[in-house]
């Protein structure tokens, strides 16, 4: 596959005005409105703390809390599947749905599905998958990817969604108001519920000491795909598990106001049995986290609770819109993932980022989000990931740059400096800074020039060329 | 007191006057400034792409020219981070950890060591957007940062300035927003960092000021790149220049 | 063919060096708190409504705020609806309830929160195909924060528990909240001490 040339994807969106600016001002509203939540909590910073240091705990003793969470699960009566790779994942819920003759599929949000593709993988096979979550479902009738993993249809205007059900449902084009649209959802999604005899789910955490999956969604549409059908099947990333219900609790109260700034969403629940008359399923999904786990420096990774807050506080990530990533994950935890699926598609994804740093201070389970994507610049180095031009420029920049009477010599005029000091930043076109900024206006001479003419005198230093 | 005076590279072809102004400043506050000669540059460029082993000899270079000094002076938040906290491209070595553990930023200089408070024969009767950039925020802790709303609101950048008669901040929305520059980013990545600049200069212009100010030039470079192409009025900067008597 | 033990394996063979579980404090709040009055507001801000005394009529007050329902599905003794989930042996068919009224055995007032679970509900999704929900919460049952509400037996017994708050909406358009989602279009709370005869309900 391809190289995601991210910058471009970025340059498209942001010729899009009336877009970028929608993105950009939407997202900037959460990242206050996080601010905003977090100032009403005063023991803010000390639940990040402990977030961060329940994950890392648990990752550092996670087979023994895969055990427990399994053995707990089994005694409640749930049948506990293990899946090494997205393929292997698809085929079990592939296999559970063709066993019961069931072919139509309702499911609530689940990135992990997002990561496996497991709606084409089904759709593919004559299973019909409705997704239940507004905006899942927006961008399935628009046969794209979501966007971002929190609104997977925040990039669209309220107008670009009432086009998507207009053409979907035959609903009224001209009506671009959310409550309207919520009512065409709502109307179209209830029969496809009622009926279903299969639901699947993902979760956002997985209880080690009593088995049970935890869903956060403000829809309800877990606890619909969760109860209504018999057959139940969640898919659960290996990261999600967490030591106790006391522990849940430090999350629970991180995530939401981390996401979208409201204290708690409206449903958030907790399935550790089946139904009454009903079969639930977990699949425990590893592909790559149990690699990435023994990355000394990209595992802290794994603690990470899909809130989204990176994206809402990346000034890149706003401006250039979740698809241009081309990636399941997007913006700072999606440069520091991705790479781990894919080195040589994503190879470019570390360069996306100014290094600022906002990501890891919003992260509320205190990934080092900015220091990992540095770091990921060097391995794309190392395992020579990196546009050979720029390599070049890199090279020559080096070369002068250690040399201090070559590095004067080509600091002499300023024809000479532009040609230096931008080549080494850039290995595309010169004029690459001019496109949309005027370049540094000249100046008459070099630092050094002028400390020699004035100062090298005075502290009576002979000073060469 | 005797500090080495570090000049970026960007300051030394582009922006020289920022440069005689630290000097200049320096000097005034009874510091013996000694300028080694044959510095070009910190290695953050070829670090910031990834390319280590190209830092190494500009960082062997800096390590050879710096070493003899306790203090090490620059007015840069960039490369003050990137010297104390990124400073890994040569091994590691006894000079390497004293650089790391001896250079400042000109503010926190000021702020910090001399300490120094008063700024006499000073004046910039201006309207100015204050801009502290990400490195200098989150990077050595300059100013607090927004993202942690229970830590105490401070800047040292802004209790400096705030004793320049006649200077006048104004409140522009998203204030520790990065600006876009972000080193090669600014070119790999130019369309997204144009658009923060010209975001930020557009705030920056909408809140009244004049000037926009701050301790990184390479953020000013970047910003005065976007507000002509905007063709907005507003003018840049660098503290230093202030400090050292620039009354516009 | 399950990859289960490989899995495991590459874990234990990867896992990073053994860190602490930390000791999680309560975090109660120094001041004292009116616990009715911050669980309303909290409530208030995720758009569901609290009523601060039992209606004298509540019969009249089902009419007057849902004047146009007719089917009410009811599991508390202070109300004899006309329906009971065990009426619906399909779970989907609690899609016709135009009210449910139900009793939560916890509040929340952090986030006015509610708890409920299978032994609440009997048949779960009257909690959620229902047009309108309608809840009876003990104040004297409402704890201060989520750490409390975690150490509610519920969470270790119950096959299915819901931390329920305020009716379902979605911030999927353009990031503004719209009610309603897939569940109830509204949530209220009335707080309604539980009769002193009143045993515990049981399934």
């Amino acid at each position: 596959m391809s190289i995601v040339d991210q910058a471009e994807n970025a340059a498209e969106f942001i010729n899009d005005q009336t877009h970028e600016q929608h993105l950009d001002q939407l997202l900037w509203m959460l990242r206050t409105r996080r601010d905003e939540a977090a100032s009403r909590v005063p023991e803010w910073e000390q639940l990040r703390d402990l977030a961060s240091q329940i994950k890392e705990h648990t990752l550092s003793n996670l087979a023994h809390y895969l055990e427990m969470f399994e053995s707990r699960a089994k005694a409640n009566g749930v049948t506990v599947h293990w899946a090494q790779d997205a393929h292997e994942h698809n085929q079990i819920v592939y296999q559970l749905l063709s066993d019961r003759k069931v072919d139509e599929l309702i499911k609530s949000k689940s990135m992990l599905t997002e990561e496996c593709d497991t709606r084409r993988f089904l759709e593919g096979r004559g299973v019909r998958v409705s997704e239940t979550d507004l905006g899942e479902r927006i961008q399935q009738l628009d046969d794209q990817p979501p966007s971002h993993i929190v609104g997977p249809a925040w990039h669209k205007t309220t107008q670009d969604i009432a086009n998507v059900f207009a053409k979907a449902y035959g609903s009224d084009k001209e009506k671009a108001d959310p409550v309207y649209l919520a009512h065409v959802m709502r109307e179209n999604t209830r029969p496809l519920i009622e009926r279903a005899r299969a639901g699947m789910t993902g979760a956002n955490f997985a209880v080690a000491e009593t088995g049970a999956i935890v869903t956060v969604t403000n829809e309800g549409n877990a606890d619909l795909s969760g109860n209504v059908p018999e057959l139940r099947i969640c898919s659960v990333g290996l990261e999600k598990i967490i030591p106790r219900n006391e522990d849940l609790a430090v999350f629970v109260r991180l995530l939401t106001r981390s996401a979208t700034g409201n204290s708690i969403t409206q449903y958030t629940s907790h399935f550790r049995a089946p139904r009454q008359n009903g079969e639930m399923h977990i699949i425990l999904v590893d592909n790559g986290r149990s690699s990435r786990l023994g990355m000394e420096k990209f595992w802290p990774s794994l603690k990470c609770i899909r809130c989204a807050a990176c994206m809402n506080t990346c000034p890149v990530y706003r401006r250039s819109g979740g698809l241009s990533y081309g990636s399941t994950y997007m913006g700072p935890i999606g440069i520091i993932m991705m790479p781990t699926f894919d080195i040589r598609r994503y190879s470019e994804l570390p360069f996306s980022s100014t290094l600022n740093g906002s990501c890891t201070n919003v992260c509320p389970v205190k990934i080092n989000i900015h220091e990992q994507i540095y770091a990921w610049r060097e391995v794309m180095e190392e395992k020579h990931q990196i546009n050979l031009v720029k390599k070049g420029a890199m090279i020559v920049a080096g070369k002068v740059l250690s040399n201090p009477t070559l590095y004067r010599i080509a600091g002499d005029t300023m024809e000479a400096s532009l040609k230096v000091l931008p080549r080494f930043a850039i290995y595309n076109q010169l004029n690459a800074w001019g496109q949309h900024r005027d370049i540094p206006p000249p100046a008459k001479e070099t630092f050094h020039d002028w400390y020699r003419k004035h100062r090298s005198q005075a502290t009576g230093r002979e000073i060469n060329r | 007191m005797q500090v080495a005076l570090m000049i970026p590279c960007y300051v030394d072809l582009f922006y020289p006057e920022v440069g005689v102004a630290t000097l200049e400043l320096l000097e005034k506050l009874k510091v013996d400034v000694v300028y080694p000669f044959d510095q070009t540059c910190c290695g953050q460029p070829m670090a910031n792409s990834g390319c280590y082993e190209e830092a190494q000899t500009t960082e062997e270079l800096l390590i050879q020219n710096f070493s003899a000094f306790d203090h090490i002076v620059t007015p840069s938040g960039s490369c003050t981070h990137h010297l104390r906290h990124k400073f890994t491209a040569a091994p590691d070595s006894p000079e390497r950890r004293k650089i790391s553990a001896g250079v400042y930023d000109l503010v926190e200089f000021l702020h910090d060591v001399l300490p120094v408070r008063e700024f006499p024969g000073t004046e910039f009767k201006h309207k100015v957007a204050l801009h502290t950039s990400c490195s200098a925020i989150r990077g050595i802790g300059l100013a607090s940062m927004s993202e942690r709303v229970h830590d105490p609101k401070f800047s040292k950048p802004k209790q400096l300035l705030e004793r320049v008669p006649g200077i006048e901040f104004v409140d522009f929305e998203r204030p520790d927003e990065c600006c876009g520059f972000g080193g090669s980013f600014s070119v790999t990545e130019e369309a997204v960092a144009a658009q923060m600049g010209y975001d930020k200069v557009e705030f920056m212009r909408k809140a009244g000021a004049d000037y926009i100010v701050s301790s990184d030039m390479s953020c000013l470079m970047h910003l005065q790149g976007c507000s002509s192409r905007l063709g907005t009025n507003l003018k840049v900067l660098h503290i230093a220049q202030i400090l050292n008597g620039v009354t516009q | 063919m399950s990859f289960r033990n490989t899995i495991l394996e590459n874990v234990r063979n990867n896992q990073p060096s053994a860190r602490e579980l930390p000791a999680i404090p309560k975090f109660h709040s120094e001041q004292s708190v009116d616990l009715k009055n911050q669980f309303t507001a909290a409530l208030k801000e995720l758009y569901g409504e609290v009523v601060t005394e039992p209606p004298a009529d509540l019969k009249a007050f089902l009419k007057e705020r849902f004047p146009s329902a007719k089917a009410i599905c009811s599991t508390v003794p202070e109300y004899t609806g006309n329906s009971k989930p065990e009426d619906f042996t399909r779970w989907s068919d609690a899609g016709s309830i135009d009210v449910t009224i139900v009793r939560s055995p916890l509040g929340v007032a952090e986030t006015g929160s509610v708890l409920f679970s299978e032994e609440e509900f009997r048949v779960n999704t009257i909690g959620f195909l229902a047009h309108d929900i309608v809840i009876l919460l003990d104040p004297a049952e409402i704890v201060e924060n989520i750490h409390d509400a975690y150490c509610h037996p519920h969470f270790q017994d119950k096959a299915y528990s819901l931390l329920m708050s305020g009716p379902s909406g979605s911030a999927d358009i353009g990031g503004i909240t719209v009610h309603p989602a897939q569940g109830v279009m509204t949530l209220t709370v009335i707080f309604w001490p539980r009769a002193q005869t009143e045993t515990t309900q049981t399934v």
